[in-house]
């Protein structure tokens, strides 16, 4: 497939929506007319761990203003992603796990009486032991947060791909690292919403909702009010960010419908922010052991590495994450032997799932942290030591991945000279420090949560008498950019011009089923899908001209909307005339394209292999520059330099966006964002707690977009949106380690963090002084 | 163990009179003396480009002008406005033409999910107000209050910069 830049413009186009967010147009959920709709509110559990010996409702179902009380007994079936680990109920039955989980809910006829509602129930709860880190929930004598589970373990993974042994045997150096990382949260500026609208009369269900999955919602709406899915609508409104906050179905949605079937109407339910802390599912507190072999040219032998993380209460995506975890060591380098030991622990903490780098984040930073150690010992750059162990596409991983385009190397050299690394390396002044790092992510799971048989992506494009092309698809802009991605996509493919091209997503009603937007799988598959929609829609109406061109068909062609017979021949015909004349033959058209990852691309075999397999990976180096103020131990970035292999930019301004906002949010991450419980009751329940970092301690990021063209990937694109987040943690560790010499073993690097380390070291310091001058 | 939760018995607020000029045009409705001014401009106004995505005066995505400063409308009561100049991200565009402002945001993508975009587009405009030509950290600093989770603020600050620079 040949490149394509969008209608000449090589810097990218805006977004097609883009003009209704400046002009507060655009209507998200909360801004959606919910005339005469019900006020929906949660009641929640009070305590960590218990199980609940009384609930009664009867004095807020009586409060004047109250029209519907839903609670556990209104739904006896559990929710969640794997089919295998659904354990969680919308609303808690018999037993509470964490510390706002909801157990009851009112809809009233505004906010104030719901308030009220919720202060009549009364709930009395036999208090059990709660846990609240890894090591608590996995003592011999810790009590069960779900029966089927010992240990209190969601799952333990236990991978190993080569000779590990031999590995570390063939090393020059082995060395080990105990990292942990922070629980860190989505904080997607939009608080969560829905509005669920029932009709007693009907039957039918309509939910607009944040939902970055609406067909997963449909799915577990049907199943926990035992509704057919025919009689579910889906709608996704404008959303304001997802970085996979609403990758999975969540409580409060399940609830509002309940309460909308309860109430027999309309229910609109806002989450204050404290309550999007509580309803979570972002990445998991995580303790890292790695141990790696190299030999003195920086060639690595062996990896081995055990991950743990405190998923919270319930199961989610947790199997997802701790494979993720494993999985994605391999496939940026060539290693020759990797152990992995995973184990996904229950705590009695709200519970956790896909964040943007899902899974892969917190293990790379751990490697990539390592990495650089051992370089360091072995007087080896930090370049050099990545460029020896680049691989070589096309290949596939020990755990069996494909590697189909690999521009890793590109980035390197590309960040290498932005930053003027190698003149500037060891030159900087005291307090300054340059670090870099690697990272990648999947385009898209090749395996589908769900094996329902059906393509990974459909697209639907339409064209009726306007001559107007509509592209349906189901899938969810979440302010990505994924709707001008498919109209580029149609509008390339069939010679129009973009603005000739509209985008009607995420409508189940109207728009082609899409699992969603989550492992950056849009672009790859859903692109894909559009490309193949459009092919069949173009070779309708080339077979259209062609015959009122009295010409084969194979000479016709369509650009800027004309059709010609050969690229300088004479007889033109314009595309609204082509496209009249079609219709006079077939009525209103409608094409649908789809596009399925074949069976070799979709993992191993081995137990969890389908976890980490995409048809193509994101490559990404970074360099960060940092400052350390002297007396507060506070660090600031100076600047950044990022280089991401996209495969191929389809609209390069979104794809720099998308960089540069992954890289930030890595930023904050590394800097100063994390959670913090006391007895389970969150202490960072608000954005001025949760610190995300400002506009003004955040850097300048210079991007620089690689394209290895990928064989299989839509114009040869790959994904740009979370590839490069994993890279920023380690690089800016690394960072700190040039300008003060102290290794960092924890995120965020906190002031207090910097201060106890250079306090340690001028201990250490002391204490070797002392113990020589006794010698 | 029984959990009582707080009984939330709220006095009933006293209305009053409140007259503004919205968005260029004088109006009179009666608010409750409690009412946010987020509040009254969203479900009495029924403009919904003023957004919420906190709990109260953290995110800045509610900012709106009060007699040309940007205000974040969450912690501001309606009834304070009495007399004065309110603008939201609606009041912009004139005849259906965005702002030199809005066309930066829009062509340099300073917005992606676009949530956080009308209190940071009001924010910037109460800075070009003020100061026509701002550096990059005179806008850093102005718009520190406003949050972004999407563009890292590159964009954002590429935008006003672009903006002001195309300034009459």
């Amino acid at each position: 497939m040949t490149a394509v830049t969008v209608s000449g413009k090589a810097r990218g186009v805006p977004l097609i929506d883009g003009i209704d967010k400046v002009t507060g147009r655009a209507r998200y959920t909360a801004d959606l007319d919910h005339a005469g709709a019900l006020i929906g509110r949660i009641f929640r559990s009070p305590v960590s761990h218990g199980e609940i010996v009384r609930l009664d409702v009867s004095k807020a179902r009586a409060l004047d203003g109250v029209v519907a009380v839903v609670t556990g007994a209104d739904c006896p079936h559990t929710y969640g992603v794997l089919p295998v680990a659904m354990n969680e109920y919308p609303l808690a039955r018999e037993r509470v796990r964490y510390r706002g989980e909801p157990i009851a809910a009112v809809a009233a006829v505004d906010a104030e009486t719901a308030a009220r509602a919720i202060g009549l129930i009364e709930c009395e709860v036999r208090e059990l032991p709660a846990y609240y880190t890894s090591a608590q929930a996995r003592a011999p004598d810790a009590v069960q947060l779900h029966a089927n589970k010992p240990g209190n373990l969601e799952r333990e993974v236990h991978h190993e791909f080569g000779d590990v042994k031999a590995g570390f045997a063939a090393a020059d150096l082995v060395r080990e690292a105990q990292i942990s990382c922070a629980e860190v949260n989505h904080a997607q500026i939009e608080p969560h919403a829905c509005l669920a609208d029932y009709n007693p009369l009907t039957g039918r269900l309509t939910m607009q909702s944040v939902s970055q999955v609406g067909y997963y919602l449909h799915l577990m709406l049907a199943r926990c009010l035992e509704m057919d899915t025919s009689r579910i609508r889906i709608i996704k409104p404008f959303i304001g960010g997802g970085f996979g906050a609403r990758a999975e179905v969540l409580n409060f949605e399940i609830v509002t419908a309940l309460l909308a079937r309860a109430a027999t109407g309309k229910v609109l339910t806002k989450l204050t922010r404290e309550e999007n802390f509580l309803t979570h599912r972002a990445r998991p507190q995580t303790d890292i052991k790695l141990k790696l072999g190299m030999r003195g040219d920086g060639r690595l032998t062996a990896c081995e590495c055990e991950v743990v993380q405190r998923g919270g209460a319930y199961a989610g995506y947790g199997i997802v994450t701790i494979l993720y975890a494993g999985a994605l060591l391999q496939g940026l380098y060539d290693i020759p032997a990797v152990k992995y030991d995973g184990y996904r622990v229950y705590a009695n903490l709200p519970p956790c799932g896909a964040m943007r780098g899902h899974g892969g984040v917190d293990s790379r930073h751990a490697f990539e942290c390592l990495l650089d150690r051992m370089a360091r010992e072995l007087s080896l750059d930090p370049f050099a030591v990545r460029r020896a162990n680049l691989l070589e596409a096309p290949t596939r991983t020990l755990n069996d991945l494909m590697v189909n385009s690999y521009g890793l190397g590109e980035c390197l050299d590309r960040v290498e000279r932005a930053s003027r690394w190698r003149e500037r390396i060891g030159t900087l002044p005291a307090g300054k420090g340059l670090g870099m790092a690697c990272s990648h992510y999947v385009s898209g799971a090749a395996k589908p949560v769900h094996w329902t048989g059906e393509p990974h992506a459909a697209v639907n494009v339409r064209l009726d008498f306007d001559g107007g092309v509509t592209a349906l698809t189901g899938a969810a802009d979440i302010g990505q950019g994924s709707s001008t991605m498919v109209a580029i996509a149609v509008a390339e493919t069939l010679g129009i011009a973009l603005d000739q091209v509209r985008v009607i997503a995420g409508d189940s009603a109207i728009t082609p089923k899409d699992n969603g937007a989550y492992s950056s799988r849009i672009t790859f598959m859903v692109g894909n899908a559009a490309i193949d929609a459009a092919r069949k829609l173009k070779s309708i109406l080339t077979g259209e001209a062609a015959r009122k061109l009295e010409a084969r068909v194979e000479d016709i062609e369509c650009i800027a909307e004309t059709f010609r017979v050969g690229t300088g021949g004479q007889a033109s015909l314009p595309f609204i005339d082509v496209v009249k004349a079609a219709l006079a033959d077939r009525g209103p058209i409608t094409v649908s394209g789809t596009f399925t990852c074949p069976p070799e691309a979709q993992g191993g075999k081995h137990r969890g292999g389908a976890v980490g397999s995409t048809m193509g990976f994101s490559y990404a180096a970074q360099v960060v520059e940092v400052s350390i103020d002297d007396a507060t131990s506070s660090v600031s970035v100076d600047k950044v330099w990022v280089a991401l292999d996209c495969g191929h930019a389809i609209n390069p301004l979104a794809v720099e966006g998308q960089i540069e906002g992954s890289v930030w949010m890595g930023l904050g991450q590394a800097l100063s964002e994390e959670t913090h419980y006391v007895n389970g009751l969150p202490a960072h329940a608000s954005i001025l707690e949760y610190r995300v970092p400002t506009m003004a301690e955040s850097p300048p990021i210079k991007v620089e977009i690689v394209e290895s063209h990928d064989p299989n990937g839509p114009f040869g694109a790959k994904e740009a949106s979370e590839g490069a987040l994993a890279g920023f943690p380690p690089a800016l560790v690394n960072a700190v380690a040039n300008a003060l010499g102290i290794d960092l073993d924890e995120l965020p690097v906190t002031p207090d963090r910097i201060h106890q380390a250079l306090l340690e070291r001028r201990r250490a310091k002391r204490l070797a002084a002392v113990q020589e001058a006794l010698s | 163990m029984p959990i009582e939760s707080p009984q939330l018995e709220r006095p009933q607020s006293q209305k009053r009179l409140l007259r503004l000029k919205l968005n260029g045009r004088w109006r009179e409705d009666a608010v409750a003396e409690n009412q946010l001014l987020v509040d009254y401009l969203r479900d009495v106004a029924a403009l919904t480009g003023v957004k919420t995505g906190c709990d109260g005066g953290e995110c800045g995505a509610c900012t709106v002008l009060i007699d040309d400063e940007a205000v974040p409308s969450c912690i501001t009561l309606a009834a304070r406005c009495d007399g004065r100049a309110i603008e939201t991200i609606e009041g912009l565009a004139r005849q259906g033409r965005p702002t030199r402002l809005q066309r930066a945001f829009h062509e340099k993508l300073g917005a992606q999910c676009g949530f956080c975009t009308p209190g940071m587009i009001m924010a910037a405009e109460g800075l070009l107000r003020r100061n026509p030509h701002p550096t990059e950290a005179d806008v850093r600093t102005a718009l520190s209050g406003n949050l972004c989770r999407c563009t890292g603020y590159v964009k954002i600050i590429e935008s006003v910069l672009v903006a002001a620079e195309t300034a009459p």
